[in-house]
């Protein structure tokens, strides 16, 4: 399995970012640099063994459903690049 | 277009619904913050809801319980072990670039649930999975020229997602499937079930294929369907709109439609080629969802008493027909009214009638539900104890019932003001029966040659000069024996 530089411009657009032609060929070395190193476990029989989500062995705790004080407004709107005195306010969305 | 009977074409329809339930707990999914319906924009959130760095989810307990009741109730496979993914989109309305959903470990997995169709026969419906997801914030295009505005207070309530098999064929199917699934869920008291509002929500992909094909056709899906009838209407629309398209040459095209009630038509929303690739992958920040043994017996133990065993009842402990016992228990909360307004009166029948003629007449007139129903189930319980006891004649009921909906009175102080009561003191009644008798000579002779039809007659002279309030039944008793015994 390899990248290819399609792959590469495929994955930047889906995150939003716009690498130049350079960057663009230094990731795709990277990426399959990676994907050669994680092919290293194809060596191993991996039949019996179950996918393992998450290293620290936890599971779920549980929070009691109420509800609480809800962080005060203004606080909620202070860090926003833009927003009128109710909403967050962003460049227009068109469908 | 709408001309055309689908049963009547070569085609058939291949129909799977997607649908979110808003669950009705106190708080949100992973932030322990009100999800009240109103409340002024971007006061219901947490640092979390808003998507800052640092923050971190934390699992409501209700989420798990509410969802594996919902999958218990429909036959569904309950994973003893189910995780969290994420699921990657920008979009505004969800800050922090992701969703958090369950993607190939859903908590709930190949269930089954029977829906009533209208020749009264019932359809079996798999289900593919019920899974635990958090809705997006809302995002508002219509107030400010330049910019949309977004609201996070709905950022993380919690939603249930039950996608179905495409085993459905018919618009009339899918929306008796919709009620089915609010139905179950109104009794498990898990959510609304309020389509308008939005607490219960359908997608549904829809696909034509010449009938008796085996492999499915190419599929749109349909958004926007605030209503069982909006449902319906769509899924109709759009069976039309891809059978014209096919016969007429063309190929139909995977891409979402929306369905606009104003105009009754699907159109595009986005095609699918550009579509999103979620790219999920489980949720570092939430470790695996764990069914144990002892959990999941709480929660059976817990389970109400479902529509079907609740409509068996009403036949078996009420005598109801089967007819009444079905439409009572349709809705939870009407099944609920009638019981509270049935309390011990001898006759269910009269109780279920008036529930069902009158009540329901009011509703659909008004467009309420039961729950903003302006009579209490037990003001309505005294309004037809008067009539059981025979204190007020039927019509009187009617009348009653009429003036209860306007005021907060009685009905026995209704009947006392309207000066409704029925009069069955037979002291009272008894000079007004020989007066009749009397003052009809012609007619008492004809009544015993064997005239009885006459009955109505003299019952009718006597309501008269009781100026309508005698107990019409006691009068003919009355009148029967005075004239049976001269």
């Amino acid at each position: 399995m390899s990248v290819s530089l399609k792959d590469v411009y495929y994955m930047a657009n889906l995150a939003r970012l716009s690498p130049d032609e350079a960057e663009a060929r230094q990731l795709q070395k990277d990426m399959n640099q990676i994907l050669e190193y994680m092919e290293q476990l194809n060596e191993v029989n991996t039949d019996d063994v179950e996918p393992l989500e998450h290293v620290i062995p936890l599971s779920n705790p549980l929070r009691a459903d109420e509800a609480r004080e809800p962080l005060d407004h203004e606080e909620a709107l202070k860090n926003a690049p833009d927003a009128d005195s109710d909403y967050f306010r962003v460049p227009r969305v068109i469908e | 277009m709408s001309s055309l009977a689908v049963t009547d074409t070569a085609w058939e329809a291949v129909i799977g619904l997607e649908v979110h339930a808003q669950l009705s707990t106190k708080s949100k999914a992973f932030a322990p913050v009100s999800i009240e319906y109103g409340a002024a924009p971007n006061t219901n959130v947490t640092p979390l809801c808003l998507g800052h760095p640092g923050t971190l989810p934390v699992l409501n307990e209700n989420l798990v319980r509410y969802i594996v009741k919902m999958g218990l109730a429909t036959n569904c496979n309950i994973a003893r072990k189910s995780i969290f993914a994420r699921k990657n989109y920008f979009y505004p309305d969800m800050p922090k670039g992701y969703q958090i959903s369950q993607f190939d470990t859903p908590i709930c997995y190949g269930g089954h649930l029977d829906i009533r169709l209208e020749d009264g026969t019932t359809k079996r419906v798999n289900l593919t999975r019920i899974h635990m997801e958090e809705d997006a914030g809302k995002s508002i295009h219509d107030q400010d020229p330049h910019n949309t505005l977004i609201d996070l207070n709905r950022s993380g309530t919690p939603l249930i997602e039950i996608v179905s098999e495409p085993d459905i064929r018919t618009p009339q199917e899918a929306s008796a499937y919709m009620v089915r699934i609010r139905q179950i869920v109104q009794y498990l008291e898990i959510c609304d079930g309020n389509m308008e509002e939005g607490s219960l929500r359908c997608d549904a992909n829809v696909s034509i294929r010449p009938k008796g094909e085996t492999k499915l056709g190419t599929r749109t899906e349909l958004k926007n369907m605030n209503s069982f009838r909006n449902v319906e209407r769509a899924i109709q629309y759009e069976i039309e709109r891809q059978i014209q398209l096919v016969e007429n040459g063309g190929t139909v095209v995977q891409q979402t439609r929306l369905w606009d009630a104003n105009r009754m038509e699907t159109r595009q929303m986005r095609s699918k080629e550009e579509a999103h690739d979620y790219r999920y992958f489980p949720d570092p920040d939430l470790p695996p969802v764990i069914i144990t043994e002892e959990f999941l017996k709480d929660i059976e133990a817990s389970l109400p008493e479902m529509p079907d065993v609740r409509k068996d009842r009403f036949v078996n402990e009420y005598k109801l027909p089967e007819k009444d016992a079905q439409i009572l228990t349709e809705n939870k909360y009407l099944a609920d009214f009638f019981e509270n307004a049935l309390n011990g009166i001898d006759n269910p029948k009269a109780v279920s009638n008036i529930v069902i003629t009158e009540v329901r007449r009011v509703l659909n007139e008004e467009n309420i539900g039961i729950e903003e129903f302006r009579i209490s189930p037990e003001r309505l319980h005294e309004l037809v104890s008067l009539r059981e006891g025979d204190k007020i004649s039927s019509s009187a009921m009617q009348t009653i019932f009429n003036e209860m909906l306007e005021s907060d009175k009685s009905a026995s102080d209704i009947a006392k003001e309207k000066n409704l009561l029925q009069v069955s003191d037979t002291g009272f009644l008894e000079p007004l029966v020989e007066q009749v008798i009397a003052d009809n000579p012609d007619e008492s002779a004809r009544y015993r040659e064997g005239k009885k039809g006459l009955m109505g007659f003299f019952v009718g002279q006597v309501m008269k000069q009781s100026k309508g309030k005698a107990n019409p039944q006691l009068v003919t008793k009355m009148v029967q024996s005075k004239l049976d015994s001269e």
